[in-house]
């Protein structure tokens, strides 16, 4: 039982971390209804400029100040350059143009910085925390739990940001309907690119607690893939889904990933969340916290 | 086709107790009516009366919570989309719901899917069947291009048509269905006079000429009362009145739900 | 010769329903068929036809799939690369263990296979649209990929799954020179492009581009909306299929499941969004300039070499290249969807119909 409850609790803890992308895909959805597959290169692309940055001589605080600079720049020119000439278009035109954008990104960071793995080191140590192993037998993370605590904040902020300020009900009816929400006057463009530049931290939050936890490496863009199953049992509109989401797969996999796993061979993980999230998908088309459409003819 | 021998025949649909929601949204409570072989049935109202879900519920796009729809002497709970197009229903929509991406012809003959048998084998070598029933729906298409008179547009891509010439594509493909009744959501909404005029024309004379028996939405009262032969008034998912044009534009409860009752 | 339809008057449906119904472009396919089969074959280098030709032809194929699913039925689909696998090693298996197999049927059979996986796979798309159903297709992607690797019994237990295509004899004759296995793929991709343009123009056609467009309206004039996703699903894949088959055995020869990754799947999702989506032709042009891009790229990069190295003495690193082509890719993707989302093919019909006009525009 207590091995159960490791597994579990090791899961939920990796889940959070999927969360924390999913979320990036969630926060631009919202705001501009574009699937962005891209958000798995902005994760890798934040970590690489961090690392490069601080491999140049930069002080962690710099190289951190300096890649927000650079996401947030990236994220304005993407609005400029892409979004702003697509407004209107089908919602998957915007999604096939995010993927034109994935391979860009992937292939100008790499153009930079280069492309063999480095490592990162936030200072937190990937050790079990002694005080849980003393008293309950179970190995839970110290790193883990940090990062489970940094997207817990992250959470907390940007449901405040878009339930309480003005921007965040801007973003609500964007999404909605671009039209609509410019013709009241709401400026759709400096919406767009708010929310691209918090995609942008988003990311960068994701891809110094990925890259810690798994290197700086090409790898870092699948985390994309990661959390697309988690967007789908979440909703992809919905923050709390992509959390709730992101546990619920976080722990399925790593529980199917022991018990299950080595009954085929293994190596489920690449698929097994995939598989939940289709098979809850038949059942409830519109996810978890999703709003149900009701076509109108 | 018995030009001009219009009689108004038997109920070939019967409506009963219809009811219908969304969520906690009421779009219609209780509704009952018919519909007879060959007559031009209208149904009016104010927006939001349940004009549309009415047709939605007809053809199967909606699923009623309660009632029975009886069609050609079938009672059943609801309809499916693709039972109602094979007992021949066919209809046309409020915002126009052509195929953006096809061009004119090919829109019109998605109307007789019904009828091609060739499989997909077949058609993939275009021979035989395929070639034949190809062939033989393209004639008969071209009749109802020439009937709505759309000849010049035939190659046309829908999506670069005016708005007028979409409804009337949107009616030939209704009409290559050969459908038994035929079900217009608001064929004429958004057309000038002149455009109006032409759709009374076909309307009437796909009436006369095919037999087709038609239920219509509309909201230019001129054309309702002159082209119907029964009409059907609902207000807030509610039938307040039914009956010929000249006993519905004299129903007290008819005139208040379109002027309003002083209070 | 001036390109006029003028004088050209149709006296039967038949006649106007015509595969090509405007006698310059018969005589223009007659001219490609004639090059692409006779005067191609008299002047090409082996490195023509198995580095670029073959895969040309083989991801034209794989596009003209994916066309099919995506463009006509308006299904997004990300897993093509695993339907190209099933095929691939389905095709290895008949031949491996059913004694006396022609490779032919062979791949027709792989075809099948990859057609049954895809509907498996297509099913979600009867509940789920748009990218919910593109996140599904990945599904297929990553299981596809991890099956192949995990039952070695695909593989014939070779180690780490990689297959080697058994040689191929059609009518007594071995199809084992570059010349000869590039006939055999134009024969089959010819004659896979003519079935799918007849199905494009037949009943079915309209009934996945009825799908694409309106799916209320289509399952209101009495497309069976299940049944027509699914043969998308089926008959897209069955071209993804066969391709794949001869991805093995055309071209490569050797391949391990882990060739059939994700990104060819977007390789070849790039190819139909450059070449045109929803048209046949442009499966074509986005194959071509797939194909030749990365070999245009590696000449530029070649010559920026030895820019950089007269002048500064100094070379480049070696990864440039892969970099320039993902950026390259990516920014053409993006270029394409902005500027001209019908690709190629319509920048070529634009240019016909200029063509027709010409000298006289108005």
């Amino acid at each position: 039982m207590t091995f159960f409850f490791e597994v579990l609790i090791g899961g939920l803890l990796s889940g959070v971390m999927y969360s924390l992308v999913a979320l990036g895909f969630v926060l631009i959805y919202k705001a501009s209804g574009v699937f962005n597959f891209a958000q798995g290169a902005l994760v890798f692309m934040a970590a690489l400029t961090f690392v490069g940055l601080t491999e140049m001589g930069l002080g962690f605080a710099m190289a951190l100040a300096v890649t927000l600079v650079v996401m947030i720049a990236g994220a304005l020119l993407t609005e400029r350059l892409v979004l702003r000439k697509l407004v209107n278009q089908p919602q998957i035109t915007l999604f096939m143009a995010t993927i034109g954008l994935t391979f860009f990104i992937e292939g100008l960071t790499q153009l930079v910085w280069g492309s063999q793995p480095r490592g990162l080191d936030l200072g937190i140590p990937d050790q079990p925390i002694e005080w849980v192993l003393d008293r309950a037998g179970i190995v839970v993370s110290q790193f883990e739990l940090f990062a489970a605590g940094v997207a817990a904040v992250m959470v907390a902020a940007l449901a405040l940001f878009f339930q309480k300020t003005r921007i965040g009900r801007g973003l609500r009816a964007v999404a909605d309907d671009h039209q609509a929400a410019q013709s009241i006057g709401i400026p759709l463009h400096l919406i767009w690119a708010y929310v691209w530049a918090a995609a942008g931290f988003v990311a960068l939050v994701a891809g110094l607690l990925w890259g810690a936890r798994n290197g700086v490496q090409f790898a870092l863009t699948f985390t994309a893939l990661k959390a697309l199953p988690v967007l789908i049992l979440g909703g992809f509109e919905s923050v709390p889904g992509a959390i709730i989401g992101g546990l619920i797969i976080g722990a399925v996999e790593k529980l199917a990933e022991v018990y299950v796993g080595p009954m085929v061979g293994g190596g489920i993980e690449g698929w097994v969340a995939y598989v939940i999230a289709l098979l809850f998908l038949l059942v409830r088309p519109e996810g978890l916290f999703g709003e149900k459409h009701i076509d109108r003819v | 086709m018995s030009g001009g021998g219009r009689r108004i025949g038997e109920v070939i649909l019967r409506l009963e107790g219809i009811s219908l929601s969304f969520g906690g949204v009421k779009a219609l409570s209780d509704i009952s009516f018919d519909v007879r072989e060959h007559e031009i049935r209208a149904i009016i109202g104010p927006n939001g009366a349940g004009k549309s879900s009415m047709l939605n519920v007809i053809n199967g796009v909606y699923r009623p919570q309660q009632g029975t729809i009886t069609f050609h002497g079938e009672t059943r709970r609801d309809m499916v989309p693709h039972q109602a197009a094979m007992q021949g229903i066919a209809r046309t929509f409020q915002n126009i719901a052509l195929f953006k991406g096809m061009s004119v012809l090919d829109n019109i003959m998605t109307g007789r899917n019904l009828r091609m048998k060739a499989t997909i084998l077949e058609q993939a070598i275009h021979f035989g069947r395929a070639r034949r029933e190809e062939l033989a729906n393209r004639a008969k298409v071209e009749e109802i291009i020439d009937f709505l008179e759309i000849q010049h547009i035939r190659r046309t891509p829908v999506g670069r048509l005016p708005y007028g010439l979409m409804k009337r594509v949107e009616l030939a493909r209704a009409l290559a269905a050969e459908p038994t009744l035929l079900l217009l959501d608001e064929p004429m909404a958004g057309m000038n006079v002149e455009e109006k005029q032409d759709m009374c024309r076909f309307v009437l004379d796909v009436n006369e000429q095919y037999g087709t028996t038609i239920v219509l939405i509309e909201h230019d009262m001129g054309v309702v009362m002159d082209i119907s032969d029964r009409v059907v008034v609902l207000d807030y998912g509610r039938k307040i009145g039914d009956g010929t044009p000249d006993v519905v534009r004299a129903n007290q409860a008819v005139i208040d739900a379109y002027l309003g009752v002083a209070h | 010769m001036l390109y006029r339809e003028a004088g050209q008057f149709k006296t039967s449906y038949a006649t106007d329903q015509q595969i090509f119904p405007i006698r310059q472009d018969r005589v223009a396919v007659v001219a490609l068929a004639a090059l692409a089969f006779v005067v191609v074959p008299l002047i090409a280098t082996q490195y023509w036809l198995s580095a670029i030709l073959i895969p040309f032809l083989i991801f034209a194929l794989a596009a003209l799939g994916l066309n099919i699913l995506t463009g006509y039925a308006g299904q997004l689909s990300l897993g093509t690369a695993a339907f190209m696998a099933v095929g691939a090693f389905a095709a290895y298996n008949f031949v491996l263990r059913v004694p006396g197999m022609p490779v032919l049927l062979a791949f027709v059979l792989a075809g099948g296979c990859a057609a049954l996986v895809g509907v498996l796979f297509g099913l979600p798309s009867l509940r789920i649209k748009g990218f919910y159903l593109a996140v599904a297709t990945l599904a297929a992607q990553f299981f596809v990929v991890w099956a192949l690797v995990k039952f070695p019994w695909f593989s014939n237990y070779s180690s780490s799954g990689v297959i080697t295509a058994q040689k191929m004899t059609i009518l007594g004759i071995d199809i084992d020179t570059p010349l000869r296995k590039y006939m055999l793929t134009l024969t089959i991709v010819t004659l896979l492009a003519l079935a799918a343009k007849n199905m494009v123009r037949s009943s079915i056609g309209r009934a996945w581009m009825a799908v694409r467009d309106m799916d209320v309206a289509a399952e209101v004039i009495g497309f069976p909306l299940m049944r027509t996703k699914l043969t998308a699903f089926a008959v897209s894949s069955f071209y993804c299929g066969v391709a794949g088959a001869l991805y093995a055995y055309a071209y490569l020869g050797t391949v391990e499941p882990e060739a059939f990754t994700l990104d060819l799947s977007f390789r070849i999702l790039f190819m139909i969004i450059i070449g045109g989506i929803g048209s046949i032709l442009g499966s074509f042009l986005g194959a071509g300039f797939i194909v030749l891009l990365p070999i245009f790229l590696n000449i530029v990069v070649h010559w920026l070499n030895g820019v950089a190295q007269s002048l500064f003495s100094a070379s480049l690193p070696a990864s440039i290249t892969s970099n320039l082509e993902l950026m390259v890719f990516g920014g053409l993707i993006i270029f394409f969807l902005i500027v001209e989302p019908h690709g190629l093919a319509r920048l070529w019909q634009i240019g016909k119909e200029k063509l027709r006009l010409w000298p006289f525009p108005h």
